[in-house]
């Protein structure tokens, strides 16, 4: 039943490719915003927080059809691409890169969150009292303390960007290797009535999220806390 | 110019601070008050953990506060030991005790085993925090602040989440601590039996100000204040062991002012003791007593007369030597020994409580 066609590999390569770059980026955007919103006191922390929590509840083609239009000729994002000589983004493997930060930045941004809420302002101020500036506390005391919320917000932003479909087709199109990933093909694979192949892809798929899953409860017994 | 000058004002919505302190160099200065009372948030000041608009604070002649000037906290150099140990989990007892070590510079570094050795924790530094005990996170919850070599040691109440039987396991590493430390210590407590153990300083604090500022001797015998230390009147007293009395399981320990005689609790010749003497357990005479069961008997001179807590009642501060001493008698008493300020008076002394 485990028959891969070329392109089938091509399409899983360029998944795990999108889903890698995603997440390191992620990490680096949603790791401060993360912290920001653990710790800061201002009010339109909650706007904030509701924003980035929008992709959770919005069809993914509604987001697919905004940044399309933001990241096409007329859109801003665009016109600043276009100025930049970089051109269009949309239908580009870098396009869809831009769109799945979009999408599974709460998959980053809440695990963090949480990890960071519940290490507390004790680790930190005790750090301080040992010269640890805010910029070493960080790095020596709430990251290490954190780290099952990064390994889960990891996990959680892979498989998320992996399982994307709705965002896909409407910034990506259906691009082989440059914006053709699994769950695209696998819907190819229906529209072309390959059942068999459809199957496969589909079994790769299951018993990825399966793993994934299990990675996750299994990572997730606690974040520790200062004793 | 040595020593700590502290003045804060904080206008919280439900709490109050307005202190102006000046604190001594090298002693254990307690911070002594009922929860509420501001002790904690004064420490965290200090510490710099929270910012009070208007302070201004000199330690040394170092300035950490001013109108214009705000040292953050890791460049203080200071040593903080907060309620509970909160050790770094993910690090091992060592990785704690190093924590603070690595970031001073090199010629501030000073060798972990006076701390290691001071606490007794020499067999636990492979150890992870959770496989400590109570007592043990405690003692090295200190060890890690003094491995920073810090200027002076802020404790935030470090016995308070221990049962009895841990804090009588601190507390005599806390007291060689006050011997062999060379820095102040600022030591917040609402506990009178650790005040009267460790302090030589005593800050009294009432909702967010500073009642009482002095030594130990000095703010005890105030008779305009009541402060006590547990539920009586009383003064607290350095002395050293000096004489055994093996056949009656006696001791006598020699105070600034004369010497008394106490139960023998295995002392050896020399040991410093602190003990307590109530103002209740003293009383006054104005010749010498001749037939009494009173062993310790003390000549001295009246200091000072005041009301006590009841109409009938008057506090007479004697001094003995170069110490103080409180008595308690009846006004009627007063009255009819005529005793008065100035007057030569013995002091027969029932009971002196051993601080442990």
């Amino acid at each position: 039943m485990m028959h891969l066609t070329p392109s089938d590999i091509q399409a899983i390569w360029l998944t795990i490719k999108l889903a890698g770059v995603v997440t390191l980026i992620l990490l680096l955007i949603g790791t401060p915003i993360a912290w920001w919103l653990a710790r800061t006191k201002v009010w339109w922390k909650r706007p904030i927080g509701a924003v980035i929590a929008l992709p959770l509840v919005l069809p993914p083609s509604v987001l697919g059809f905004y940044l399309l239009l933001a990241m096409g000729p007329n859109g801003p994002v665009g016109q600043f691409t276009q100025a930049l000589g970089i051109g269009h983004l949309p239908f580009t493997f870098w396009g869809l890169v831009i769109a799945s930060i979009f999408y599974s930045l709460p998959f980053m941004v809440q695990p963090l969150q949480n990890a960071f809420e519940a290490i507390g302002e004790r680790p930190l101020e005790v750090a301080a009292t040992l010269r640890a500036s805010p910029l070493d506390a960080f790095f020596t005391v709430a990251v290490p303390l954190a780290l099952p919320g990064f390994i889960t917000a990891s996990i959680l932003t892979f498989a998320h960007t992996v399982g994307e479909f709705g965002v896909v087709l409407m910034i990506g199109g259906n691009i082989p290797g440059e914006t053709r990933v699994a769950s695209v093909q696998i819907y190819d694979h229906v529209e072309a009535l390959e059942y068999m192949q459809a199957h496969s892809l589909s079994a790769v798929m299951l018993i990825f999220s399966f793993a994934v899953l299990l990675c996750v409860y299994t990572w997730r017994p606690s974040v520790k806390r200062v004793g | 110019m040595q020593g700590i000058e502290a003045r804060f004002k904080l206008d919280w919505p439900t709490f109050n601070l307005n202190v102006d302190l000046h604190l001594p160099a090298r002693s254990v200065i307690a911070l002594f008050g009922d929860s509420g009372s501001g002790k904690t948030t004064l420490l965290r000041c200090i510490a710099g953990l929270e910012k009070a608009p208007e302070g201004r604070l000199i330690v040394n002649g170092e300035i950490w506060q001013d109108e214009r000037h705000w040292l953050p906290t890791h460049k203080r150099g200071l040593g903080y030991v907060f309620q509970e140990a909160s050790l770094f989990t993910h690090l091992t007892v060592m990785g704690n005790l190093l924590y603070g070590k690595r970031r001073i510079p090199d010629d501030q570094k000073v060798s972990l085993d006076q701390a290691i050795e001071l606490l007794g924790i020499s067999h636990l530094l492979d150890r992870k925090p959770d496989r400590l005990s109570g007592g043990e996170r405690s003692r090295v919850s200190i060890a890690r602040a003094l491995a920073a070599n810090p200027s002076i040691l802020l404790m935030d109440e470090p016995l308070a989440a221990l049962d009895l039987k841990r804090k009588q396991e601190i507390i005599p590493y806390l007291e060689r601590l006050h011997e062999a430390l060379k820095i102040p210590v600022i030591y917040v407590s609402h506990s009178a039996d650790e005040v009267a153990r460790l302090a030589d300083y005593l800050v009294v604090m009432e909702k967010g100000h500073a009642l009482a500022s002095g030594s130990l001797a000095d703010t005890l015998t105030r008779l305009d204040l009541p402060i006590h230390l547990g539920q009586d009147a009383g003064v607290v007293l350095n002395a050293t062991v000096v004489e055994l009395d093996q056949s009656w399981h006696l001791a006598r320990i020699a105070f600034d002012g004369g010497s008394l005689w106490t139960h023998d609790q295995a002392f050896s010749i020399g040991k410093r003791v602190r003990v307590q003497v109530l103002a209740r357990d003293v009383s006054l005479a104005t010749e010498i007593p001749s037939q009494s069961s009173i062993q310790n008997v003390l000549q001295g001179f009246v200091d000072a007369i005041a009301d006590d807590n009841h109409p009938s009642l008057a506090l007479v501060r004697v001094k003995v030597g170069n110490v103080m001493l409180l008595s308690r008698l009846t006004k009627r008493a007063v009255s009819s020994l005529g005793v008065a300020t100035g007057q030569s008076v013995w002091l027969q002394i029932k009971s002196v409580a051993l601080m442990e």
